[in-house]
């Protein structure tokens, strides 16, 4: 018999953790897990973003009860949720609201973290397991949306999935029918993307969301001022400016929760196509491999890396810029060299920068949603130099940086 | 004297340099404030950069759909709780547009349920079709027609579309303009009609008996083109304008109806859900309040 046995406490939590590690892994989680006091409004958006995933499992659980990845029945399945299942119109509207919002709530969590330079060492890997789930979201958002079989689920995936091709020696062709399992996008390809969908990305999903996690609680929250609040630790050797996530955070997350889902679900209730941004108007046609759309367009959370392949005269070298243009979100920890995280306490010049790569991504974003046009194109390469332009003047400039001096504990 | 007079010069000399000193701590508490105000302004900047920030994305939404042909839209005045205006709408779409288009998401069951008919009206006056067994078409079944594929291939050279979710894909606007805009067109073999909306469309002016017929009026040739500006109409049908447009009106609303049948039960959810979030929202938010309290 071990020793946990022997010593083992009172109760149904002495049991459980003579033999599970309960309360010691909710105290170094929840109850004694320390985190900045000083947290303001971007704060709320990673709490936020474990609530839409458990949305999207859950709902996403329920549809896959009713749905039928078969070419011939797919777009008519959807529509039998939408009418014949009790409620069914309700948990389709919830999932396809969350992966819209999904991607609002991660691109304002990555923002929190480039305005506060949570990047920064010691949280590099927090931040690399944070952009492999923003990899693996947009894998996981860019296969569901060929599930509901319309014309801008086929279309989308024939134009992205294409975008392979582009890759020479021969390997892009045949990597593009290898993706597809086909010629065309058909339902061979709907059939793996389900299944991929459904089980194999988000099981990555989950267990990146739990490595981001640990690694998170491994080097603690950074905050606002971007100063480590374990360099301030008192007798107890608990940090002077921590409060423990429960109660503190736990409550004010619940309150973020609920005005997260006043919007939510004002936009599930009243407004579920969103004008057309959350789900396309085109993708009430059925798929048909025969009849390309006037405008394909992918989901707004696509646009802005759509418009920086488009902005590239190449198609290989659009493909190369798209995928560069993620890539080199990963080294960000590297490239940025100014040991000062906060913007708060960085030099004016850093600000306009950050400013402009913010504006940049957005009209790339608002660019990839329209028909090309001499002009708009011209301000799409505009954009993608400012875009990429930030990364490379970044490296210079935060290195010879006039930074502010860092506070001794955090402000209010 | 001497005594006290120096007593009076210190004294003097204490209170001028403790002036001296509260007008320092005067200005440091000013530059602290100073300061704090900066910190102050940089988070209102934060604030005004997220205000563009969602201001920018609210731009996005702010475009109309179903773009494609320059013809100006109409809008038509329509409400999905009306139920008279569906039955119109039903009857209408039963008997002119369900000879060669199905809408089979549809139930003839939900359509009674949501028209205010019983289902016995419904089966009496809305389902003309047999299925394929040669049964007539329960209420129950889906809104399918009986035209064939092959048939409706060698007649007019494309299968008519499912009309269910039509007013979703094209939206209403289309749907009732392009009701509105047939002209005689004598190069079109077969309709010998023509569609402002939907140029060279494969349907022929179904409604043509009610409407009548109408002609292009031309503009100013430019271009070796002479554009059409408008469409007068050159021979009565069996309606008036306005009871042609309240007619069309009508389909368009049963196709939007048809497109979305659970919108007002959405609606009306979805103000109870709203107004429990706002209630839970004051208790959390006092929660919070509660909890912070101590947190300085």
């Amino acid at each position: 018999m071990s020793a946990n046995i022997d010593k083992q406490g009172e109760g149904l939590m002495g049991w459980i953790d003579a033999r599970f590690p309960m309360t010691k892994l909710l105290e170094e989680h929840v109850t004694k897990y320390y985190a900045p006091k000083n947290f303001n409004f971007w704060y709320y958006f990673g709490a936020l973003a474990m609530l839409v995933l458990v949305i999207q499992i859950v709902t996403g659980i329920f549809l896959t009860m009713n749905y039928k990845p078969d070419g011939d029945l797919a777009f008519t399945s959807v529509e039998y949720i939408m009418r014949d299942v009790d409620y069914g119109w309700l948990i389709r509207y919830m999932h396809s609201t969350g992966a819209s919002m999904f991607f609002v709530v991660v691109y304002l969590h990555m923002f929190r973290a480039l305005l506060y330079g949570s990047y920064k060492k010691p949280r590099e890997l927090l931040w690399v397991f944070g952009m492999l789930i923003y990899v693996a979201l947009m894998a996981e958002a860019f296969m569901g949306y060929l599930l509901p079989w319309g014309q801008m689920s086929y279309w989308g995936a024939q134009v992205i999935i294409s975008l392979f091709g582009a890759i020479p020696f021969g390997i892009g062709d045949a990597l593009t029918i290898w993706l597809k399992g086909d010629y065309i996008v058909s339902d061979a390809t709907l059939n793996r993307f389900f299944a991929l969908h459904v089980i194999a990305v988000p099981l990555v999903l989950v267990f990146l969301v739990i490595a981001h996690l640990m690694a998170l609680h491994e080097v603690g929250s950074n905050n606002p001022d971007g100063i480590e609040i374990k360099k301030n630790k008192n007798a107890a050797g608990i940090p002077k400016d921590g409060i423990p996530f429960h109660p503190y955070y736990t409550v004010k997350d619940f309150m973020g929760a609920i005005v997260f889902l006043i919007i939510f679900f004002a936009i599930v209730f009243f407004a579920p196509e969103m004008g057309g941004y959350f789900l396309e108007h085109a993708n009430f046609v059925p798929a048909d491999p025969l009849k390309t759309p006037e405008h394909i367009a992918p989901v707004w959370y696509f646009t802005p890396f759509y418009a920086i392949l488009r902005a590239v005269p190449d198609k290989l070298g659009g493909v190369m810029a798209m995928g560069g243009a993620i890539l080199v979100l990963f080294l960000l920890p590297w490239i940025d060299r100014n040991p000062v995280k906060s913007i708060r306490y960085r030099s004016i010049t850093y600000k306009v920068m950050l400013f402009a790569f913010a504006i940049a991504f957005i009209i790339l974003g608002y660019l990839g949603m329209q028909v090309p046009t001499p002009t708009g194109t011209f301000i799409a390469r505009l954009c993608a130099l400012i875009y990429f332009g930030y990364f490379i003047a970044l490296y210079f400039v935060s290195k010879s940086e006039a930074t502010k001096p860092l506070p001794e504990r955090v402000t209010k | 004297m001497n005594h006290s007079e120096t007593l009076r010069q210190v004294q003097q000399t204490e209170r001028q340099q403790a002036a001296r000193l509260s007008t320092q701590r005067g200005r440091v508490q000013v530059l602290n404030r100073i300061e704090l105000q900066i910190g102050r302004h940089q988070r209102l900047l934060v604030l005004a950069a997220t205000a563009i920030l969602v201001a920018g994305s609210l731009v996005f939404l702010n475009q109309s759909h179903a773009a494609g042909t320059g013809v100006q839209l109409e809008s038509p005045r329509i409400d999905q709780g009306n139920e008279k205006s569906l039955q119109r709408g039903a009857q209408a779409f039963v008997n002119y547009c369900m000879g060669c288009h199905s809408a089979d998401y549809q139930r003839y069951s939900r359509l009674a349920q949501d028209a205010g008919l019983s289902e016995a009206d419904v089966e009496d006056n809305l389902i003309f079709t047999t299925d394929d067994a040669g049964e007539r078409t329960k209420v129950g079944n889906l809104m399918t027609n009986t035209m064939s594929v092959d048939y409706a291939r060698q007649v007019f050279g494309v299968v008519p579309p499912n009309l269910a979710l039509t007013a979703r894909s094209r939206g209403v606007d289309w749907i009732y303009t392009y009701l509105k805009s047939y002209y005689v067109d004598p190069d079109r073999v077969g309709t010998g009609v023509n569609n402002l909306v939907f140029p060279d469309t494969a349907m022929p002016h179904v409604l043509w008996n009610l409407q009548g017929w109408q002609a292009p009026v031309y503009g100013e040739e430019s271009h070796g083109t002479r554009p059409i500006t408008g469409l007068e109409l050159v021979e009565a049908g069996t309606m008036t304008e306005d009871e042609y447009d309240d007619l069309i009106a009508d389909i368009t609303n049963f196709m939007a109806y048809m497109a979305d049948p659970i919108k007002l039960t959405r609606h009306r959810i979805g103000i109870f859900v709203m107004l429990f979030l706002f209630i839970l929202l004051f208790i959390a938010y006092k929660l919070k309040k509660e909890y912070w309290k101590d947190v300085i």
